[in-house]
């Protein structure tokens, strides 16, 4: 069914900070080592240890570089993960002729059911994230799944409950958590630091939000650097260092 | 946008073909004694054909063909499937009609088929057009300029197939007032459009992609992956657009000089020569619209090219 459910209640997404994220690409890895075997996989590559491999991935991380609006501001480096951001109201749900592209009524999460998918990639083209990659090998379309696999397995242990991505994030820059709730965390997180959708004049609605990195203090990397005033240690003070450095210095 | 030959074919001949389809439904409710009987049978049989030709291309490029009729049901969301939905059902005036004109049946079951004929035409080419002006991610194609354009580049194949056809037939029952108007005003519009896509400012930017504008000028220095992945092949074409200039005067004079050219030479030429000018403007428009159609999908850019380095979407 691609009509869209009445607004979910419940809105599972992840919440990403643009200020910790260090663009290791463990999200992205772990993300294709989990469902390459999960419920959704495989996600295979064509000629993978060829010259040009290709291959499904449902998270990419980038990397910008921000030129300051001011002349003595900083520059920036953010590293920013992209991947399915299971809108509220997305077009790449409505526009699926089969059914195959469905969005949750239970928790909002969006979701291709494989057996379905015709492959006409029309769902990628209306996608604006990117989020939607096409599998040459399988002949249909692949995504995120928010680990829908993981999140609701009852095999695992509570603290396991969660996508493979924010699991095996080493600087906690990814969060996941049910973003209809006003009081969870993951909302607050986002209350606290304003966080903001992305595109939002394409008028999807976005469940995940990102994090704003904070501003960049100022003078960082403007010479003259703190590090050249460093040679100059003061070696008056301690008469230990005084000795080390006549000794060191003949 | 990568243009597939697939899906140019598709919407090309199946647009032609629903063109003269309507035209033959146009002229059947209105007068159906001015069309020989030969004349609209072969004017129905080369129409469909042309419709079921695009509709088989249309699924060769799909990864999983047999899986086809799916498409057919989710009609309340999706033009693709309205599209689908409205083409075979235009199949029923097409095999009615094709009864009634072999039985020379009465008048007016042929006008009410040929009327219906004609207006189930309109809304699959206008279905089709949907599926390109629906996507908000595609500026080029979400616009009000592509769906009267397909409307009018489907009637203007159809309107020179239909010339042919009758030159063939010994008809000899021209329309070219009809052409020259369908070649002024496809022209005109598609003149209008090329101004409107090279002019209009970009809906979205870097900055709003990734929220980042409150700081500065948000540059790409680093792409996910080294190698291309499905969506740089598939939304990050690029090779037309140092060609476009070109190909947009040559599609206009295949579409709009030529076609004028032949119709109103045929005003003033001996009857023998109608039939080579008629064989000449169909294919000219035809080759016309395959430019045309090409340039739609390689001239259109697709927001998520901005993630990939907003220097490349720029306009060029």
């Amino acid at each position: 069914m691609t009509m869209l459910p009445p607004p979910t209640r419940k809105k599972l997404g992840l919440v990403i900070d643009l200020d910790i994220c260090v663009g290791c690409h463990a999200c992205a890895v772990a993300c294709k080592e989990w469902n390459d075997g999960g419920e959704f996989g495989p996600l295979p590559d064509e000629n993978p240890y060829g010259a040009e491999p290709l291959g499904v991935w449902f998270n990419r991380v980038h990397t910008y570089e921000i030129e300051p609006k001011e002349e003595n501001k900083p520059a920036m480096t953010v590293h920013f993960p992209r991947s399915c951001l299971h809108c509220e109201t997305p077009d790449c749900v409505t526009v699926c002729p089969t059914g195959a592209s469905y969005k949750r009524a239970e928790d909002g999460i969006v979701l291709v059911d494989e057996d379905k998918c015709i492959g006409c990639k029309l769902c990628s083209w209306a996608c604006p994230y990117g989020a939607r990659e096409y599998s040459e090998v399988r002949g249909v379309m692949q995504k995120c799944t928010l680990c829908v696999d993981r999140i609701y397995n009852e095999s695992f242990d509570e603290v396991d409950r969660q996508p493979a991505c924010v699991m095996a994030c080493p600087t906690r820059a990814r969060h996941f958590g049910d973003l209809g709730d006003a009081d969870s965390t993951v909302s607050n997180l986002v209350a606290e630091r304003g966080g903001y959708d992305l595109m939002p004049e394409i008028g999807y609605q976005p469940v995940n939000k990102y994090l704003p990195p904070r501003q960049r203090r100022d003078g960082c990397g403007s010479a003259p650097t703190k590090t050249a005033q460093d040679e100059k240690v003061d070696f008056s003070t301690s008469p230990l260092l005084r000795w080390m450095d006549k000794v060191l210095s003949r | 946008m990568n243009p597939a030959f697939s899906v140019i074919f598709f919407t090309v001949v199946s647009g032609t073909g629903y063109g003269l389809l309507f035209l033959l439904g146009i002229m059947l409710a209105f007068d159906p004694s001015s069309l020989g009987r030969n004349e609209a049978l072969l004017a129905l049989g080369v129409g469909a054909t042309f419709v079921v030709a695009g509709l088989l291309s249309s699924t060769l490029h799909l990864g999983q063909p047999q899986r086809a009729w799916r498409a057919l049901s989710q009609w309340r969301s999706s033009w693709l499937s309205r599209e689908g939905v409205a083409s075979l059902a235009s199949f029923v005036p097409i095999f009615a009609l094709a009864w009634c004109l072999w039985r020379s049946a009465d008048e007016a079951l042929l006008r009410g088929l040929g009327a219906l004929l004609a207006v189930l035409a309109i809304i699959t080419v206008a279905c089709t057009a949907r599926i390109y002006t629906c996507l908000k991610t595609i500026p080029a194609w979400h616009n009000a300029y592509v769906l009267p354009g397909y409307l009018l580049l489907g009637a203007l194949g159809g309107a020179c197939w239909s010339w042919l056809i009758g030159e063939w037939i010994g008809g000899a029952r021209a329309q070219p007032t009809l052409i020259v108007t369908l070649a002024i005003a496809s022209s005109a519009l598609k003149f209008a459009y090329w101004r409107f896509i090279d002019t209009s400012p970009p809906t979205s930017t870097p900055e709003s992609a990734t929220g980042l504008g409150r700081f500065g000028r948000v540059r790409s220095v680093e792409a996910p992956h080294t190698e291309e992945n499905y969506l740089t092949q598939e939304m990050g074409f690029v090779l037309a657009r140092k060609h476009a200039g070109r190909l947009r005067a040559i599609c206009l004079g295949l579409i709009g000089a030529i076609p004028v050219l032949l119709a109103m030479a045929m005003l003033f030429s001996p009857l023998a020569a109608n039939a080579i000018f008629a064989c000449i403007a169909a294919l000219s428009v035809t080759a016309g619209l395959f430019v045309e159609r090409w340039l739609f999908f390689a001239e259109a850019k697709h927001v998520v090219m901005l993630y990939y380095g907003g220097a490349q979407t720029q306009r060029a």
